[in-house]
């Protein structure tokens, strides 16, 4: 590697470790973003710095937004009695993707696993239980993966509910084994949570 | 009515640089000598069911070296109501990737296209080693008539591991527990009655064959004879103190032994001569074939490995003579193409030899 190419190479080996990248789709991405530095390089370099200074997960729900309290939180009509507990932003953005759900989230940021000593105080489990207490919910609805770990955390926190007032659901599954909710499409996300069972 | 591999292409898969046969349906006879190959090739067919194969193999293991670039394994299924392309790869660091008709596919999917039972060398001892070995059997056994069951081994056996940590870790959550258990409780009743089931079909497909094979007697041997998930759950958690002081869980479908009875005499398998057992394991293997084509219409494919070398001229025929009643497509290994010869024209007879630790094969006349 010459100097004349270092940094572009570095880019390039930066850019290969985003999910869904390789090198060579890298390299190609690179080579486009040069080639277009006016129109698409600079406004990304710029947006990328902003995102960096503002992105923060939100203290209530755990959804990525601007503010310490992201938008759904905040929305007074979100505030409509429903909790969706998804595994991760990902899976909560999908929902969002799909207009089917009208109420709030709350994200753990994992599964349960004490293969990987991930417990309950791991992920948001405890917060979980404050706020069915403090925004007056009455339906919790378990989005979590088909998974022995998906399931294993909605068995959990169904029991950790169990006393709390709540009706405490989960989405059908007409999800297919395994399938993770980020990879379903939109008709598939509002059937599932139309047939949703009561635990 | 058939289902058969009418064609398999191997590529960098261990001593195999590259390696092609086209197939009729008929039993495959592969011969040559120690270390040619044959067992590699029959390694490859038992990978298109799921699991690791006939010998428990890592992905990254069955790389050929020293090029090490990965390997691919394409198979057609002739099947009567269509025909299935099967292809798994693995690239180095990798783990396997299963496609069905160019489409991505689970593992599990491949129970659905075909089944397939083996016997290879390693098992001659499976009557006096450790319940494991026979727990495995008596799970691939199971698996050939039951699909689900390899989802609910697998869901089992993760929910356990994780289980097992919480004991060892001394964590006391209530709740967690529960959880697993009621996943552990869910599976344990699947696995148990399709385990059942599968014997029960395997003791009826004993009677009345014309078979020159010992039968047996097969029982499951539980720890405590449990079958509603509601039961599986109840014990599970009564175990609990036990189990925090074993570090290990220790009842459910995973501690069962599966026990068999040399019926003609009334000795258990483990006090048989070794040929007895050889003889009870390849009667088990074809009681198998037989009520999966007596309940299909179809018999599985056949592996077996150095199954030849036990066996005198007699019982050498007979088995070759059964396996040809069933129209099972048998693939068998031996050194030489005299341990054949009596198949004749009802076989592939195929040549397997090594050069500079490559594998090649040829196909012979009988
Ligand atoms: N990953 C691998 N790469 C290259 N050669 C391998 C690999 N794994 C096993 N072999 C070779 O395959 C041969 C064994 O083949 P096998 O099929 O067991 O023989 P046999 O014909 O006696 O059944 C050995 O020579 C071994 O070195
Ligand atoms: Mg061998
Ligand atoms: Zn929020």
């Amino acid at each position: 590697m010459s100097d004349d190419t270092r940094e572009i190479e570095a880019l390039i080996d930066m850019m290969a470790r985003l999910p869904g990248l390789g090198p060579r789709s890298a390299r190609r991405a690179v080579l486009h973003l040069i080639k277009k530095r006016g129109q698409l390089m600079r406004p990304l370099a710029q947006t990328m710095a902003n995102v960096a200074e503002t992105a923060r997960e939100c203290l209530n729900c755990g959804n990525i937004g601007n503010g310490d309290v992201c938008g759904i939180c905040t929305s007074e009509k979100r505030g409509n009695g429903q909790l969706c507990v998804v595994e991760d932003v990902a899976d909560l953005w999908a929902m969002e993707r799909g207009q089917a759900f009208a109420g709030r989230y709350h994200v753990l940021g994992g599964t349960l696993s004490a293969l990987d000593a991930i417990g309950p105080d791991e992920l948001r489990i405890p917060k979980l239980r404050d706020r069915v207490a403090a925004e007056g919910i009455t339906e919790v609805i378990l989005a979590l993966n088909a998974t022995v770990d998906g399931q294993t955390t909605a068995h959990y926190i169904a029991s950790e509910l169990e006393h709390a007032g709540v009706t405490v659901t989960s989405l059908a599954q007409g999800v297919p084994i395994g399938g993770e909710l980020d990879y379903l499409d939109d008709g598939t996300i509002s059937a599932a949570l139309r047939a949703r069972k009561s635990l | 009515m058939k289902v058969f591999v009418s064609q398999l292409t191997l590529s960098h898969f261990r001593s195999h640089k590259l390696a092609r046969l086209v197939l009729d349906g008929r039993p495959v006879a592969l011969f040559g000598p120690n270390g040619a190959g044959k067992t590699n090739l029959l390694e490859a067919v038992s990978l298109l069911s799921p699991g690791r194969g006939l010998r428990r193999a890592g992905a990254e293991e069955i790389i050929r070296r020293p090029e090490a670039i990965g390997w691919k394994l394409t198979a057609t299924l002739t099947a009567p109501a269509a025909d299935h392309d099967v292809t798994i790869t693995a690239e180095p660091g990798q783990p396997r990737v299963v496609q069905i008709d160019g489409k991505a596919a689970t593992q599990n999917a491949l129970a659905r296209l075909l089944s397939l039972v083996w016997l290879v060398p390693s098992q001659d001892r499976l009557w006096t080693e450790g319940a494991e070995g026979r727990r495995r059997f008596l799970d691939r056994l199971t698996l050939s008539f039951a699909p689900d069951h390899a989802d609910a081994v697998l869901t089992y056996e993760k929910a356990m591991r994780d289980r097992n940590r919480l004991l060892k870790d001394q964590i006391r959550d209530a709740h967690w527990y529960q959880a697993l258990e009621a996943q552990m409780a869910t599976a344990a009743e699947t696995i148990v009655s399709n385990r059942t089931t599968a014997l029960a079909r395997v003791t009826a497909a004993q009677w009345g064959a014309e078979t020159a094979f010992p039968a047996a007697d097969l029982t499951l041997e539980e720890v405590e004879p449990l079958q509603t998930a509601a039961d599986f759950a109840a014990a599970f958690a009564t175990s609990r103190p036990r189990d925090l002081a074993a570090g290990r869980t220790l009842v459910g479908p995973h501690r069962t032994d599966l026990a068999a009875i040399y019926q003609a005499k009334g000795v258990p398998a483990r006090q048989c001569s070794t040929g007895e057992q050889k003889a009870l394991l390849i009667s088990l293997i074809l009681s198998n074939a037989r009520a999966l084509k007596a309940d299909t219409g179809t018999a599985p494919l056949v592996l077996l490995d150095e199954v030849a070398a036990h066996l005198d001229a007699n019982r050498r025929a007979a088995l070759f003579d059964e396996i040809c009643a069933l129209e099972a497509q048998a693939w068998m290994t031996g050194t030489g193409p005299e341990l054949f010869a009596e198949l004749g024209h009802r076989a592939h007879h195929i040549e397997i030899t090594d050069t500079d630790g490559t594998s090649q094969i040829t196909e012979t006349a009988p």
